[in-house]
C-alpha cells in the first residue's frame, strides 16, 4: 500500500511538472506571429506520416539511421511494458498482463531483444560524440551544454535499459527459485544471471529496486525533455506536419509589403483596415512565425544542416544549427523574462545582434542544402530570410555591394549598371 | 560556330503583327548583359529557331524578376518589380514561359503567381529534353562530344529548390559521351557559391571561396566540360575551373550550348 501511494505521487508530480513545463513552451511557441498551414491536411499526414514516423530522410546516411532507428522503435514498443509498470504501480500487482499468456511471453522477449538493440546504438552514439568525436557534433555552437545534454541523454537511456534487464533477470531468478510466477520469455536478461546474488531477499530487493529506478528514470526523463535537445521525440511530428509544402526554392510574398506596393503602384488603393501593421523581417522571436519557433525547439542539433551548408564548409561563421539554437535559446531567454519581469519587459537585447550576427546571414546562399538535409524537415532558411528583411527593410543596413545592386535594380532594371536599351544588344550579329 | 545571324522576334513586334508565340522567352538579366551568358542565350534562341517553334522575347520590356533583391531581403523592390513584370507579361496574354535562368525560373514560376502572374514555366533544359523525347532534336554531330567525360553541376534553385534533376541529365545522355556524377550531385549537389545575391557582394571572411570547394568535386570526377544549366552556375565554375592546374583541359559550357553543338548550330 505504502508502495502504491508512493508510486501515485511520484506519478502525479512528473504528470504535473512536465504538463506546466509543456505548456510555458506552448507559450513560448505562441509568443511567434501566427502562420496558416493547416491546408492540404491529407498531404501534411502523409508527410508526418513518411518523414517523422517513417523517418525517410534519415536513411541518407544508413548505418545512423538503424542505430537510430533501434532506439526509436525501443522507445516506442517498450512503452507497452511502461503501461504495464505503471498499473502495477498504481494497482500494487505484478506484471499485470500476464493474462495475455504466450502473446505476453512474445512481448517481453521483443522488450528485451529491443532493448538490448538501444544499448547497441546508444553505445554506438556515446562513441561516435566521445571517442571517434565525429566533425558534425562539433562547432562554435556546440558549447558545454549541448555536449553535455546529449551525453546526458544517451547515459539516461543506458540506466534506464539496465535498469530493465536487470529487473527481467532478477525476476527471471525468482521465478526459478519459486517466489514469483512464472511469466515471460526472457532472452537477453537470462544471460545476466551471473551477476546477480544468490539469495531471494537481495534478489527481491534487486528486482524492486531496478523497477523503481527504470519507472522514476522514465518520469525523470520526460521532465528533462523540455530543456532537451531531445524534445524532437515528441515535436518532430508537429514540425512534420507544419513544414512548408511548396517547392524549397519558394519564398513567401510578405502580405504587409504587398500593400504597401500596391499602394505605391496604384494611389486610388485602400490597404485593408487589418492589414498587419508590425515591422518588416524579423530582429527578435516574435517576429517570427509559430512554426520557425516550434522548428526552434524540435531541433535535436544533430548537425546534418550545417555540415552540408557551403558557408559553413568554406570556413564562415554561418551555421544553420547555430540559427536554430540560437532562435530556441533567445526564446527560452523571453520566455524566463515573461515568467520573472512580466510581458511587458524588454531586456533590451534581441535575436539579432545579440544571438546572431550580420556576418552569419549574409554569408548564406540560399542554396537549401541544411533544408534538404534536416532528418524532420526544420527550415533554418526561413529565419535567415526574415533577419535579413529586417536588417534591409528596417536597418537599411546592407552592404554597400548590395545596395549598389538594389539601385541597379531600381534604376535600370537590371542588378548590373546596363542601360535597358541594351537588353538585345545579345540578338545583334554578336560574334562568338 | 557561325556569328549570330538570327532574327530574335519580340512580344511588341508580334503583337503588331497580330500574332502571338507558342512560348516567351524570358532571357534575364544575366542572359541578356553577361558575355558569357549571351552566348548561352544565343544558343538557345538557335536551338528554338531550329526546331521551329514560334517563339519571342520582351526585349527591352523585359526587366529583373526581383530574385536578387528579395533574397537579400529587399522585398519592397522585389514586389515592385514583380507587379511591373507581370503586368507587362498579362498586357501580353502570356501563358507560356521558358528560361535559361533557375532563378528567373523558380520566381515567375512560383513567386509570381500569388501576385498575380499565372504561367507555365519550364527551365531551358526541360524543353531541350522534351525535344530530344519528341525527336525535334537529333545529335547530328556526334564527335565533338563522343566519349568526352562531362559532368553536371546542379543549380540549386533548379534541382533541390524546384525538384527538376532528370531534364538536363537526359539533354546529355543524348550525347555518345562518358557521363559522370561529381559525389555532391543532385539533392545532395553543393551550391556553386552566388546564389542568395551573393553574385552581387563579397563573400563573408572564411578559409575558400564556395566554387573553389566545388571544383574540388570537378577536379575529383575528372569530368572534361561541367556542364551548367544557369548563368551564375556558370561564372562560378569557369572562375573555379581556372584555378585548376590543367585548367585548359576542363571546359565549362551550359546544356543549351552542348545541345545546340551537337546539332551543328
Amino acid at each position: 500500500m505504502v508502495a502504491q501511494i508512493l508510486f501515485l505521487i511520484a506519478f502525479v508530480i512528473a504528470i504535473a511538472l512536465f504538463y506546466k513545463n509543456a505548456k510555458k513552451i506552448l507559450r513560448n511557441i505562441k509568443l511567434g506571429k501566427s502562420i496558416y498551414r493547416s491546408d492540404n491536411k491529407r498531404q501534411r499526414w502523409l508527410m508526418m506520416f513518411k518523414v517523422a514516423f517513417g523517418q525517410s530522410k534519415m536513411t541518407v546516411k544508413p548505418i545512423a539511421a538503424l542505430l537510430h532507428f533501434f532506439v526509436y522503435a525501443g522507445f516506442i514498443i517498450i512503452n507497452i511494458e511502461v503501461l504495464e509498470i505503471v498499473i502495477d504501480g498504481l494497482l500494487g500487482t505484478h506484471r499485470i498482463f500476464l493474462f495475455l499468456g504466450s502473446f505476453y511471453n512474445f512481448l517481453i522477449g521483443s522488450f528485451e531483444f529491443l532493448a538490448l538493440l538501444v544499448l547497441v546504438a546508444v553505445f554506438a552514439f556515446l562513441a561516435r560524440r566521445l571517442v571517434l568525436k565525429l566533425k558534425r557534433f562539433s562547432g562554435v555552437e556546440m558549447t558545454a551544454w549541448p555536449k553535455k545534454d546529449a551525453t546526458n541523454i544517451l547515459v539516461i537511456e543506458v540506466i534506464l535499459m539496465f535498469a530493465f534487464l536487470t529487473m527481467n533477470s532478477s525476476d527471471l531468478k525468482l521465478q526459478q527459485l519459486g517466489h514469483y510466477p512464472l511469466a515471460g520469455w526472457f532472452p537477453v536478461s537470462q544471460y545476466l544471471h551471473f551477476m546477480l546474488p544468490t539469495s531471494a531477499q537481495a534478489l527481491i530487493f534487486l528486482e524492486r529496486f531496478c523497477w523503481w529506478l527504470h519507472i522514476l528514470g522514465i518520469f525523470a526523463f520526460l521532465n528533462y525533455l523540455p530543456f532537451s535537445k531531445h524534445l524532437h521525440i515528441i515535436l518532430a511530428f508537429p514540425t512534420t506536419w507544419y513544414a512548408k509544402l511548396q517547392p524549397m526554392a519558394e519564398l513567401d510574398n510578405m502580405a504587409s509589403v504587398n500593400n504597401e506596393v500596391k499602394a505605391m503602384l496604384n494611389p486610388s488603393f485602400i490597404p485593408p483596415a487589418t492589414a498587419d501593421t508590425t515591422k518588416f523581417g524579423a530582429k527578435d522571436v516574435h517576429d517570427l512565425h509559430q512554426i520557425q519557433l516550434l522548428n526552434a525547439y524540435t531541433c535535436t542539433e544533430c548537425g546534418r544542416c550545417t555540415e552540408v551548408c557551403p558557408a559553413n564548409i568554406t570556413g564562415k561563421l554561418l551555421s544553420p544549427r547555430k540559427i536554430m539554437m540560437d532562435t530556441r535559446d533567445r526564446l527560452e531567454e523571453v520566455g524566463k523574462n515573461i515568467d520573472s519581469k512580466g510581458v511587458d519587459f524588454n531586456d533590451g537585447k534581441s535575436l539579432l545582434g545579440d544571438y546572431i550576427s550580420p556576418e552569419e546571414i549574409w554569408a548564406c546562399t540560399t542554396c537549401n542544402a541544411c533544408v534538404q538535409a534536416c532528418p524532420i524537415n526544420i527550415d533554418p532558411l526561413s529565419i535567415i530570410i526574415d533577419l535579413r528583411r529586417y536588417a534591409v527593410m528596417e536597418q537599411s543596413q546592407a552592404a554597400n555591394s548590395l545596395n549598389n545592386m538594389f539601385a541597379n535594380i531600381e534604376n535600370n532594371g537590371a542588378p548590373w549598371k546596363y542601360s535597358p536599351a541594351d537588353r538585345l544588344n545579345w540578338a545583334n550579329n554578336l560574334p562568338n | 560556330m557561325s556569328n549570330f545571324d538570327i532574327k530574335v522576334p519580340t512580344m511588341a513586334e508580334m503583337m503588331a503583327k497580330g500574332e502571338s508565340p507558342e512560348i516567351l522567352f524570358w532571357v534575364g538579366c544575366a542572359g541578356s548583359y553577361d558575355e558569357r551568358a549571351q552566348r548561352v542565350t544565343q544558343a538557345f534562341a538557335k536551338i528554338l529557331t531550329h526546331v521551329g517553334i514560334k517563339y519571342a522575347v520582351l526585349g527591352t520590356e523585359e526587366s529583373c524578376t526581383g530574385d536578387p533583391a528579395k533574397r537579400a531581403g529587399n522585398e519592397f523592390l522585389f514586389q515592385m518589380q514583380a507587379m511591373v513584370a507581370i503586368e507587362t507579361l498579362n498586357s501580353y496574354q502570356v501563358k507560356k514561359i521558358v528560361t535559361a535562368c533557375p532563378h528567373c525560373f523558380n520566381t515567375i514560376k512560383n513567386e509570381y503567381p500569388q501576385l498575380g502572374g499565372n504561367y507555365e514555366v519550364i527551365h531551358h533544359t526541360q524543353l531541350i529534353a522534351n525535344l530530344i523525347a519528341d525527336g525535334k532534336l537529333k545529335t547530328e554531330n556526334n564527335e565533338t562530344f563522343k566519349g568526352k567525360r562531362i559532368t553536371f553541376h546542379d543549380p540549386c534553385y533548379l534541382g533541390r529548390g524546384n525538384n527538376v534533376y532528370e531534364a538536363p541529365r537526359l539533354a546529355l545522355e543524348a550525347l555518345d559521351a562518358d557521363l559522370v556524377e561529381m559525389k555532391r550531385c543532385k539533392q545532395n549537389g553543393l551550391c556553386c557559391g552566388a546564389g542568395g545575391a551573393q553574385m552581387f557582394k563579397e563573400p563573408e571572411k572564411g578559409i575558400k571561396d564556395i566554387n573553389i570547394e566545388r571544383i574540388d568535386d570537378v577536379k575529383e570526377s575528372k569530368a572534361a566540360i561541367v556542364a551548367v544549366g544557369c548563368p551564375f552556375c556558370m561564372t562560378m565554375m569557369s572562375d573555379g575551373v581556372k584555378q585548376l592546374e590543367n585548367n585548359a583541359n576542363t571546359t565549362v559550357l551550359d546544356i543549351a550550348e552542348i545541345t545546340a553543338m551537337a546539332n551543328n548550330l
